[in-house]
């Protein structure tokens, strides 16, 4: 596969935007998937000096010695930092020493709440998804986290239909009133481009578009009159230096095909 | 004083451990050491209106779900973690035939910890302004008699038997286990009963010479099982990788209940001991899937 930076899957993208979110130093809290990459990524190019925190017990701070598919592959456990309990990292959560975290989900509403729960269809249980996992508690208690998805319409909704995990509410003051410590969402990474949060409504605002997307089709695929930043920019490509990177932390393209 | 051993077959353990109607809590150490093993004998044993408690159990809940052992999951995902969504859950809480209690991974190591510390509840505060309160009634907000501030008050769980997979076990249930430990611990001492599936047993003497990797107290185990691969296709640390090409495939081996039942006549029914299942892997696939690289650590010095 050639490196050349016109030549990327949408993943790759997304997985470069990710990283890029994760400044030198933090304590990064690693979900599963493209979060996973996103993480190694930064790690590897820009912030050697994260931090990584899995929710299985785990606390690495350089990457696994060879490609892995899910957080428990042993070599993520090879020369860890720290093995230790759920509890344990989960305290790390709730007492705010995490930075920031990453989630994925299969629909995100115009405040940033997430469902991987329940989707509903006029009133009527269509699809049980598996879950919150840790994704509740990453949204709720890591000073920020970042949603990771596809851009579809029935995803990006005016309303989920559940929320497993908190962004803020119905607008402002909900999440103090909610009795959530700190925290939200910071940033939505889609497969069409970035948005991220207007600091006083809290309300989503399209940011970036990806290369090749039209703000047009953003729009079309978003299910609420999705607000525009007036600097809008196209999303920096992946640098070759990234895709090389990338495609040897997942050499078989099974997260980033 | 020497105690009794207490080392049984899977088969007995499960029939004296399990009975109809039973809540367990397996799969702790969310994607490492899942008791796959003591998971496909509750199936033979057709194991009825059971309630399982977890983390995240990768497939193993799954399969309890399709085979019809289940009646209530108290969990906090339960999916296939390298393909997403699984299917027979779906069918069954799509269907209303399997009740939920939804969870987060915060909630459920709190639930646990409650249990192994004998409270009624541990406070938190994850999960506020969500909606797993609609949908988990062992959840409550209360407020703190100290900062008055809101809590999520976390109801304790103490499951009947908390089945762990372990590298090394003696008879006696002295176990050690390496690795990430999830909410291994806690369910321990959460639960009335233990039993341990163990890749080898060993003597006291390798246990005692290095007690803080001990698990769990083994004067409170109950059965000792020797179960070899008994956490496949899970990776075990220190034995064998994860098998991701197992996961990649149950996806398909379990989209229809009629795979499904294929599935479970092929890698469930066909075994009546460790040996047969070892049989159906194949040599290949074990070889493929052993340690290339061992990784000692330095003995530690417990002298004095």
């Amino acid at each position: 596969m050639a490196t050349d930076s016109n030549h990327y899957t949408l993943s790759e993208l997304m997985v470069t935007a990710a990283a890029r979110e994760i400044a030198d130093g933090e304590v990064v809290f690693v979900g599963m998937r493209l979060p996973l990459l996103g993480f190694l990524l930064a790690k590897r190019s820009h912030a050697p000096d994260a931090v990584g925190v899995y929710e299985l017990g785990i606390v690495r701070d350089s990457p696994a010695p060879e490609p892995i598919l899910t957080m428990g592959d042993l070599p993520n456990l090879f020369r860890a930092k720290w093995l230790s309990d759920t509890s344990d990292v989960m305290g790390l959560l709730q007492n705010g020493t995490i930075d920031v975290s990453f989630i994925g989900g299969a629909q995100v509403d115009r405040f940033g709440n997430l469902n991987t729960s329940y989707i509903i269809n006029s009133g009527k249980l269509a699809t049980r998804l598996p879950g919150s996992g840790g994704a509740c508690d990453l949204a709720s208690l890591a000073k920020r986290h970042i949603i990771i998805m596809a851009h579809e319409k029935h995803r990006l909704v005016p309303k989920v239909d559940y929320i497993t995990s908190p962004g803020y509410g119905d607008g402002p003051g909900w999440r103090d009133n909610a009795g959530l410590p700190r925290g939200g969402p910071s940033a939505v990474i889609t497969s069409y481009g970035i948005m991220k949060f207007d600091p006083y409504t809290k309300e989503m605002v399209l940011v970036s578009v990806h290369p090749g997307i039209t703000v047009e089709r953003v729009l079309e695929n978003t299910g609420w009159p999705l607000k525009i930043s007036d600097n809008i920019y196209n999303t920096q490509k992946p640098l070759d230096s990234e895709l090389k990177l990338l495609r040897e932390l997942d050499p078989g393209g099974y997260w980033t095909k | 004083m020497a105690s009794a051993s207490k080392l049984i077959t899977l088969s007995e353990a499960i029939k004296r451990y399990v009975p109809d109607g039973a809540e367990i809590v397996m799969g702790t150490s969310l994607e490492t050491l899942i008791p796959f093993a003591a998971g496909h004998e509750i199936i033979r044993q057709r194991k009825r209106n059971l309630t399982m408690v977890g983390t995240i159990s990768d497939i193993l809940f799954d399969q309890l779900v399709g085979a019809g052992c289940v009646e209530k999951i108290r969990a906090a995902w339960v999916g296939n973690v390298i393909t997403g969504s699984s299917y027979n859950f779906r069918r069954a809480v799509e269907s209303g035939d399997l009740k939920m209690e939804d969870h987060s991974n915060l909630t459920i190591a709190m639930a646990l910890k409650a249990g192994a510390m004998g409270v009624p509840f541990m406070p938190a505060l994850t999960g506020l302004g969500s909606d797993l309160f609609k949908t988990n009634t062992s959840l409550k907000i209360i407020m703190c008699p100290f900062t008055r501030k809101t809590l999520t008050a976390v109801s304790a769980i103490n499951p009947d038997v908390a089945i762990i997979h372990v590298q090394r076990s003696d008879e006696h249930g002295n176990a050690h286990l390496w690795g990430n430990l999830g909410v291994i611990s806690d369910a321990c001492l959460a639960s009335r009963h233990i039993i341990i599936t163990a890749e080898e047993i060993v003597s006291p003497g390798v246990i005692e010479s290095d007690p803080n990797r001990v698990i769990t107290p083994g004067f409170r185990v109950n059965a000792v099982v020797h179960a070899p691969w008994g956490a496949h296709p899970s990776p075990v640390p220190g034995y064998y990788n994860r098998d991701h090409d197992a996961f990649i495939e149950y996806r398909n081996e379990s989209k229809t209940p009629e795979a499904f039942e294929k599935w479970l006549r092929f890698w469930v029914d066909n075994v009546k001991a460790s040996d047969d299942y070892i049989r159906l892997l194949g040599n290949e696939r074990v070889v493929k899937l052993k340690l290339k690289n061992h990784f000692l650590s330095e003995p530690a010095d417990y002298g004095y």
